[in-house]
């Protein structure tokens, strides 16, 4: 279809042009309405118009009433310049007769000009396109104006009148000064392409020769007479339109109105008139010059043309009334507005350090420093308006959850069920998916690959990295962060457990596969939730399926499950188990139809997502933001973060400060679920697009910070510990959300009685799971940490202890 | 390291030995080699002025042997310098007696060392240890993770970090596979390009034709995909010694893209079978060992310097397993003192207790680990409690905080 409507479409225009512009019905009734006009109105004033002439006239001239006329309605009632330029028309006789000769066609048209007037009526589709030749340089222009306004007017006084008028937007005041005085058909002749223009120029040759024979007087006179003869024209040009209607028809259907055939008799007028000393070759050529566009752009006259054209070139729309009206300079100009701006930027900064003197805060004095041409405090007053604008906006309830469990146990390809069903992902791209991953026989896998997205992952079936997709109820935004299960990966899964508001815990149902998730990631995952501050956790048993809808097989699971997150100090009542089967899609958006499962009641997947309450967000702290991936977000963005907001908000045009390298940027934009906002609060995930900062100063886990409250940098910290496995002093990787360091545990302080939080034992010289204990932790580099921040310490692919951070 | 003349008196140890350092490995032993107060002669280049009796001055560099007292060394892991510092301790035409000079030991250029606290034990252990031709395990490893490498060099006595590279590699996103895909490619052609210039396979090849075995290491699949890479790399520009190489790169699973994985790699069968007799190897797994003991926390593994000293005291570190591990940083005590006191110990659990003792290097990832324990480890005969107690009384008591709500 496309292809074929691409063509059909270009046909259409073609068509539908031609339709436009040489619609006959169009010209008919401009041309109708002419010829009305002039019969309404002016009879009257046409009647004693002729007598006076009459009177004036000398009596031996032999003029008829209809000349006449022509000559009154051409000078618009003017019975002194009628009857001179009567006069002037008539007098020298012996002169007209060789021009008569010479210019046959000219007869023509003055011989057979009465008499078709009356023929014009009856015969229509003859008289139409004359009419079209004809009116054209008016016609177009009348389009909007009433004819009458043509009436109204004054008479042209120069020429190129309408040289610069604009197409198609010809101001009212200027409709009526048209005249056919001055004709531009001559256009006409530019258009149509070389072999009209090889007419136009043999007859120009012709015409020529012509005026070495005949006096330049008696041609002006005859051409003025042509053109006077508004109505006795038509005949004239009908013949040549003829002829050219024969010819090109085509051409005449495309563009008539623009593209009308030269009126044969306007052309000769002006040229013996203006210049016979002039080479006359050169007028072809010049006429040959300006484009179709030009041409009607510009409408340049003869006489403009010799004048100017050469001279200077004025701007075509500056005779525009609303060109005229328009003041450029009436507003601000562009450095007004900037030399605002700064006049509006430099007091401030004078205002902050009074500000943080007030607070006697040394470390912030110094950043306010660092910040100088920052603008901070209209930041500050705009960062209330956030506050206030999250409230007002009745955004919809955010929450971000981790998809964690142990690998294979189906955490993607429930997830992709999830979007499926929900319509976030459409059909077509699940069918794509389902092929290729048929192609490599793999076809169980194609729901899962709508997270999985790299080749890598597909190609080995394993999720590598945090995958984040968005979806939404009547009630909430949800972000899916789908970690990947496998142990090597627990890092990437810390990271998006870190942005993560509350967990969904996918567990195998075959108990085999629960058992190696048992002794696997289900419970490191669901330690590392947990001792990251999730509070909530949904418990997906999934692939119900497989083992047939066994309710005894689900109830096994959840009791197994419920007493270790019940060691694991999770609350039962945020604790919500669904059975379900991500590859069919039962229970997860729609209830199941399988006979099996009707003793399970209690709520789908999508159910229990929605009931979870969200975390509080810490929208009026100060913001801090950890950076969970770098990249380039286009040409317009070269540098562009994105990650979750811990604590704050952010809008467009602060200036943030990014720890540990202590650079300060600027958000140019700011994007959330790939739409632009103008501001992101604590708890949602937006990419920001920064300026005025290197990429090599944001690497993942740096924190994004406000500059008035920087995050501090430490390198050695105390740190209170739950101890997963044996903790002895020696290195340990770090994790703190994104951020993966080296560090080292140099000293045990003390463990620590489990629930009062006492010294048991000071030095202990190891720490047995469990237990908790305090010690000193030594980092390889300085670090943005704060007091309270939850960290992760893994050792040898284990995951060895987490820890609060306690200074 | 080639001992070139040895006159030491085997009753006090007193006496010099005069050594030709060949390998760059050779310049770490003398590090553990030379202490302070040690007499060292060796090359110098030392500029002399002399003032003429009308007063110009005139500065002359000059080659001349001097003998040093050491005050204080330093080496350099990298480049495999060592720098000795001392004041001159023989008279010279030149210098003067007590001036301060800085030697810089340099590979094929001999020195003598003559032992202040004369040879000991540990010192003649050390000395065998560095002559040792045979045996010269030598292993290039490369710790990836994504976007992060660090390429070393293992040898018998140390691990040396000789480049790390870092490549941003962005993360996936929606929509926009393509860019990780092209990070990871990026990134491993600068991980190449960088090893095949520490590799110097060309000149390698010329001088010996044995290969050096290339170990990969890496969470997840990051190894094996750049094996692949680097095989894919070498037929594409059929690269000769990188196509030789092939055969002898290992792949191996490390947890993690940190250096201090390496231990764990080291540890890991299939990298133990074929690299069994190597010192690291033996090292790691005793270390393993220990820490499974630790872990079984039956009381026959304990680590720190009081508690080993004690239950050395108590015999315990003695015939039927007993192991004494000690990281060699402790005999490079600047501190005379500390060093006697840590060649007794060594002394005593050898001969007296008849115990094993087992001096890990400190550039190694297993002395590093023992390092943090506090540089010296025991494992026991028997089981021995309470080692720790009279620590008790001198921990400080202001850090308890108040009984807030339990993190985790």
């Amino acid at each position: 279809m496309p292809p074929k409507s691409g063509h059909q479409r270009a046909k259409n225009i073609d068509y539908d042009d031609g339709n436009f512009y040489s619609g006959d019905e169009y010209s008919e009734e401009e041309s109708g309405a002419a010829t009305d006009e002039m019969t309404d109105e002016d009879r009257e004033q046409m009647k004693i118009g002729t007598a006076k002439v009459r009177e004036a006239l000398d009596t031996s001239l032999n003029i008829t009433d209809a000349q006449i006329q022509e000559a009154l309605w051409h000078y618009y009632y003017d019975v002194g310049k009628s009857v001179t330029y009567l006069k002037n028309k008539f007098a020298p006789k012996p002169q007209a007769q060789p021009k008569a000769k010479a210019t046959s066609r000219f007869d023509q048209a003055a011989g057979t000009g009465n008499p078709p007037t009356g023929k014009q009526i009856p015969d229509e589709s003859i008289r139409l396109a004359p009419c079209l030749g004809q009116n054209f340089g008016f016609e177009v222009l009348y389009t909007e104006a009433p004819p009458d306004e043509l009436c109204t007017q004054e008479m042209p006084t120069t020429s190129g009148f309408f040289w610069d008028t604009p197409w198609g937007m010809v101001p009212p005041h200027r409709l009526g000064n048209l005249t056919p005085v001055h004709p531009i058909g001559y256009k006409g002749g530019l258009l149509g392409g070389s072999k009209l223009q090889a007419l136009a120029a043999k007859r120009k040759q012709k015409e020529a020769m012509d005026t070495r024979i005949t006096s330049p007087d008696a041609d002006k006179a005859v051409s003025l007479l042509d053109k006077l003869s508004f109505k006795d024209s038509k005949p004239a040009t009908r013949n040549h339109e003829q002829s050219a209607h024969a010819k090109y028809p085509s051409r005449k259907r495309s563009t008539p109105s623009e593209d009308a055939p030269p009126n044969p008799t306007s052309d000769p007028a002006p040229e013996p008139e203006t210049e016979p000393a002039k080479p006359v070759v050169e007028f072809p050529d010049l006429r040959a010059q300006p484009s179709m566009f030009g041409a009607t752009l510009c409408g340049l006259t003869e006489e403009h043309r010799e004048a100017e054209v050469l001279t200077s070139f004025p701007l075509p729309y500056t005779t525009l009334e609303a060109f005229r009206k328009a003041n450029p300079f009436d507003g601000p100009s562009p450095d007004d507005i900037v030399r605002q701006a700064q006049a509006r930027g430099t007091p401030k900064p004078k205002t902050t350090p009074k500000k943080t003197h007030g607070h006697g805060d040394k470390l912030a004095e110094s950043v306010d420093k660092l910040a100088v041409a920052d603008d901070t405090s209209r930041v500050k007053s705009k960062n209330l308006n956030v506050v206030e604008e999250f409230e007002k906006s009745g955004m919809k309830r955010i929450a971000n959850f981790v998809v964690i469990g142990h690998v294979d146990h189906g955490k993607s390809t429930l997830m992709g069920r999830l979007l499926y069903d929900l319509k976030v992902i459409d059909q077509r791209s699940v069918d794509k998916l389902r092929k290729e991953a048929e192609t490599i026989g793999k076809s169980s896998f194609a729901l899962a690959w709508i997270m999985d997205s790299t080749s890598e992952e597909r190609t080995r079936g394993v999720t590598v990295d945090i995958a984040m997709e968005h979806f939404e109820t009547s009630r909430t935004r949800f972000t899916i962060l789908d970690a990947p299960g496998h142990r090597d990966f627990v890092p990437k899964m810390i990271a998006g457990a870190s942005q993560a508001d509350f967990a969904l815990l996918v567990i195998d149902a075959n108990a085999n596969s629960f058992e190696s998730g048992l002794r696997g990631q289900t419970k490191e995952h669901a330690l590392l939730v947990r001792s990251m501050g999730v509070k909530s956790i949904i418990v997906a048993v999934n692939k119900m399926d497989t083992v047939h809808w066994n309710q005894a097989r689900f109830v096994a699971v959840c009791n197994e499950m419920t007493a270790f997150f019940t060691s694991a100090s999770f609350l039962p009542k945020h604790i919500t188990f669904v059975a379900c089967a991500g590859l069919t899609g039962d229970n997860v958006t729609k209830r199941t139809e399988d006979p099996r499962a009707s003793w399970y009641t209690s709520k789908t997947l999508l159910d229990a997502l929605e009931s979870v309450e969200p975390a509080k967000r810490l929208i009026e702290k100060p913001l801090r933001l950890t950076i969970g991936d770098v990249f380039r977000g286009g040409i317009t963005n070269p540098i562009s973060i994105s990650g979750r907001i811990d604590a704050g908000s952010v809008q467009v045009g602060d200036i943030v400060l990014a720890m540990p390298s202590n650079e300060t940027a600027t958000i140019k934009a700011i994007e959330i679920e790939h739409e632009t906002v103008d501001w992101a609060v604590a708890g949602q995930i937006p990419t920001l697009h920064l300026t005025d900062i290197d990429p090599i100063h944001l690497r993942l886990g740096d924190i994004v910070c406000d500059p008035k409250n920087p995050v501090k940098l430490v390198k050695t910290f105390t740190s209170k510990l739950l101890a997963f496995e044996h903790v002895l002093p020696g290195t340990m990787d770090i994790f703190r959300g994104q951020l993966w360091v080296e560090g080292k545990i140099t000293k045990l302080s003390a463990k620590l009685d489990k629930f009062k939080g006492d010294v048991v034992k000071k030095k202990p010289r190891i720490i047995k799971p469990g237990e908790v204990a305090r010690v000193v932790v030594e980092l390889e580099k300085e670090l943005p940490l704060e007091n309270g921040v939850r960290i992760v310490m893994r050792e040898g692919g284990k995951t060895v202890a987490a820890g609060l951070l306690e200074g | 390291m080639r001992l070139l003349k040895s006159q030491i008196n085997a009753k006090d140890g007193s006496g010099t030995a005069t050594l030709l350092p060949e390998e760059p490995e050779d310049m770490w032993h003398a590090y553990n080699l030379i202490q302070p107060t040690d007499l060292l002669r060796a090359r110098a280049i030392r500029r002399i002025s002399k003032t003429s009796d009308s007063g110009s001055v005139a500065s002359q560099r000059i080659a001349l042997d001097l003998t040093i007292s050491v005050t204080s060394t330093d080496f350099d892991i990298g480049s495999g310098q060592l720098h000795v510092a001392g004041k001159v301790a023989s008279e010279n035409e030149h210098v003067k007696l007590g001036s301060h000079h800085t030697l810089d030991l340099e590979l094929n250029r001999k020195f003598t060392l003559e032992k202040g606290e004369g040879w000991d034990s540990v010192a003649l252990e050390m000395l065998r240890e560095a002559c040792e031709t045979e045996r010269r395990a030598e292993l290039w490893a490369v710790v990836m993770g994504e976007g992060i490498a660090n390429i070393c060099l293992i040898t018998e006595h140390q691990t040396i970090l000789r480049q790390r590279v870092e490549v941003v590699v962005p993360r996936k996103r929606k929509g926009d596979s393509g860019s990780h895909d092209k990070g990871m490619e990026r990134f491993f052609a600068t991980a190449l390009a960088t090893l095949l210039r520490h590799l110097d396979l060309g000149s390698r090849d010329a001088q010996q034709d044995k290969t050096v075995p290339l170990l990969l290491a890496s969470p997840g699949f990051i190894a094996s995909s750049f094996l692949q890479y680097i095989r894919a790399e070498a037929t594409r520009t059929t690269n000769k010694p990188l196509l030789a190489l092939l055969p002898s790169i290992l792949v191996a699973h490390s947890s993690g893209p940190h250096i201090h994985t390496l231990s764990e790699v080291l540890a890991s069968q299939t990298i133990t079978t074929k690299l069994s007799d190597t010192k690291y190897a033996r090292e790691t797994h005793l270390m393993d060992k220990f820490l499974a003991m630790m872990r079984a926390d039956d009381g026959r593994a304990w680590y720190g310097p009081r508690e080993v000293e004690r239950a050395v005291e108590k015999g315990a570190v003695g015939r039927g397993g007993g192991v004494l591990m000690i990281s060699n940083a402790l005999f490079r005590a600047q501190n005379v003192k500390e060093r006697k006191r840590w060649v007794q110990l060594v002394d005593r659990v050898r001969e007296v207790e008849g115990g094993e003792v087992r001096v890990l290097s400190s550039l190694h990832e297993s002395g590093k680990r023992l390092e943090e324990l506090g540089n010296v480890a025991a494992i026991l005969t028997f089981p021995l409690e309470d080692l720790d107690e009279s620590d008790h009384g001198e921990g400080e008591n202001g850090v308890e905080g108040a009984g807030e709500e339990m993190v985790i």
